[in-house]
C-alpha cells in the first residue's frame, strides 16, 4: 500500500532519506512548473525549487501534519516566489525604469508597450509565449491563484488556504484574473472561439 | 440576480467545479444576460488557452544538486532537539539572556521621596535639594556648598541672617 505524503514527511522526520527522495521525485516536476509560471525563466524557478525541497528538510524535526502536505509544500512555494517577484521587481526599477525589455518577460511598466503589445506579440510571438506572458501580466497573487487552481487543479479550500484568504476572496480574485486575462488573450480568444462553440454546442451547461 | 452577484461562481462554473446551487445560480442569470453568457464564453476559451501552455521538465542535474544541497546540511544541535520549535528556543534565549543581564544590574537606587509639601517654599526647596544631592553625579557636593558664589547670592535675600547659606547647607550635611 502507498505511503501517503503525510506518511513519508513523518518517515522524514524519523531520519529516513529515502522517504525524503521520494517526495524530490514526486514533486520536482509540479513545483519547478509552478515556480517557472510564475517567475520569468527556469533557472530562477529550480533555484527557487531547490530552496523549497531545502525548506521542507530543514523543518522535518518540527514537522506536525496539521495540514495537507501539498498546502504546505506550495505555501512555501508561492512564498518563495511571491518574494522572488518583488525582489526583482524591485531591482529592475532600480537599475532603470527606461531599461528596455529582455527578451523573456514583457514590462508591465511601459504604458506604451500596452497598446502595441498584442498585435506586435501576433506576428512575433508564438501563441504559448503570448499565453506565458499574459499570465506573468497579472498581479502576483492573481497569478498563483490561476496557477495552482488550472495547473495545479486544486480546490478552493486549499487554495486558500495556500494564499491566506477566504474562499470568497480567492473567488473573486479568479474571476478579476480571468477577465485581465480575457482582454490579454482577445485575440486568440476570438480565434479559437468558433472551435470552442461548436465544440461545446453539445455540452450541457 | 445581478451579474455580480454570479461573478464568484463564474469560473467555478466554467471549469465545471461550481457546487450544483452556484451552477443553478449561474445558469438562471445567463439564461437572461447576454453580458455574461459572452463572458462565460471567453472565459471558457481563456481556460483553454491556458491548457495550451506546455510542461517543462526540471533540468538534467536538478536532483543532485538538491541532494548535495540537503547532504550540506548540519545536523539539528542539541538545543533544537531540545525545543525543536525554532521562534521558541529564541524566545527562551532571549528570555534567559534577559534574565542574566538584570540579574548583573546594581541594586537600583530609588530616590527618596520627597516629603509631604511644606507650607513654606524654602524648606520646600531644602528638601528637593536633600532628596537631589545624594544623586551619583554631585560628586563635589562639599566642593559646591563652600563656594563663595553662594554664599554671595543668598544673603542678598535674606539680609537678617549673616550667614544663611552656611547654615542652610550645614544643616542639609
Amino acid at each position: 500500500m502507498a505511503r501517503t505524503d503525510v506518511q513519508l514527511m513523518l518517515d522524514v522526520k524519523a531520519g529516513d532519506e529515502a522517504s525524503f527522495d521520494f517526495l524530490l521525485q514526486k514533486y520536482r516536476s509540479p513545483l519547478v512548473n509552478f515556480l517557472n509560471r510564475m517567475v520569468r525563466d527556469q533557472a530562477t524557478a529550480e533555484d527557487l525549487a531547490q530552496e523549497v525541497f531545502l525548506r521542507v528538510y530543514r523543518a522535518r524535526k518540527q514537522y506536525t501534519p496539521s495540514a495537507k502536505f501539498t498546502t504546505w509544500l506550495f505555501r512555501i512555494a508561492t512564498n518563495l516566489a511571491l518574494n522572488s517577484v518583488r525582489d526583482n521587481r524591485h531591482h529592475r526599477m532600480g537599475i532603470s525604469i527606461d531599461a528596455p525589455a529582455d527578451g523573456d518577460d514583457a514590462p508591465p511598466l511601459e504604458l506604451k508597450a500596452r497598446e502595441m503589445r498584442i498585435d506586435e506579440r501576433m506576428i512575433e510571438r508564438d501563441r504559448v509565449e503570448i499565453i506565458r506572458r499574459a499570465i506573468r501580466s497579472l498581479p502576483e497573487k492573481q497569478r498563483a491563484a490561476v496557477l495552482l487552481h488550472k495547473y495545479e487543479e486544486m480546490d478552493y479550500g486549499e487554495i486558500a488556504g495556500i494564499l491566506d484568504c477566504s474562499e470568497a476572496a480567492l473567488k473573486s480574485m479568479l474571476f478579476r484574473a480571468y477577465e485581465t486575462l480575457r482582454v490579454e488573450l482577445a485575440p486568440l480568444v476570438i480565434q479559437a472561439a468558433p472551435v470552442s462553440r461548436s465544440g461545446r454546442e453539445g455540452r450541457p451547461s | 440576480m445581478k451579474c455580480e452577484d454570479v461573478e464568484q461562481g463564474l469560473i467555478a462554473f466554467v471549469d465545471e467545479r461550481a457546487s450544483a446551487a452556484e451552477r443553478r445560480d449561474v445558469e438562471s442569470h445567463l439564461a437572461g444576460c447576454a453580458v455574461c453568457r459572452a463572458r462565460v464564453q471567453e472565459f471558457r476559451g481563456v481556460s483553454n488557452l491556458l491548457g495550451e501552455l506546455p510542461a517543462i521538465e526540471p533540468s538534467f542535474g536538478f536532483d543532485a544538486r538538491v541532494r548535495q544541497r540537503v547532504a550540506a546540511e548540519p545536523e539539528p544541535g542539541w538545543f533544537a532537539r531540545l525545543v525543536p520549535q525554532g521562534r521558541l528556543a529564541l524566545s527562551a534565549a532571549m528570555l534567559v539572556a534577559l534574565t542574566v543581564w538584570m540579574l548583573k544590574l546594581p541594586p537600583n537606587r530609588t530616590v527618596e521621596p520627597a516629603p509631604a509639601a511644606a507650607p513654606v517654599a524654602a524648606a520646600s526647596s531644602d528638601q528637593d535639594f536633600d532628596a537631589v544631592k545624594d544623586l551619583g553625579v554631585l560628586e563635589n557636593y562639599d566642593v559646591v556648598t563652600n563656594m563663595d558664589a553662594l554664599s554671595q547670592l543668598v544673603p542678598t535675600k535674606t539680609p537678617e541672617a549673616p550667614k544663611p547659606d552656611a547654615n542652610q547647607t550645614q544643616s542639609n550635611d
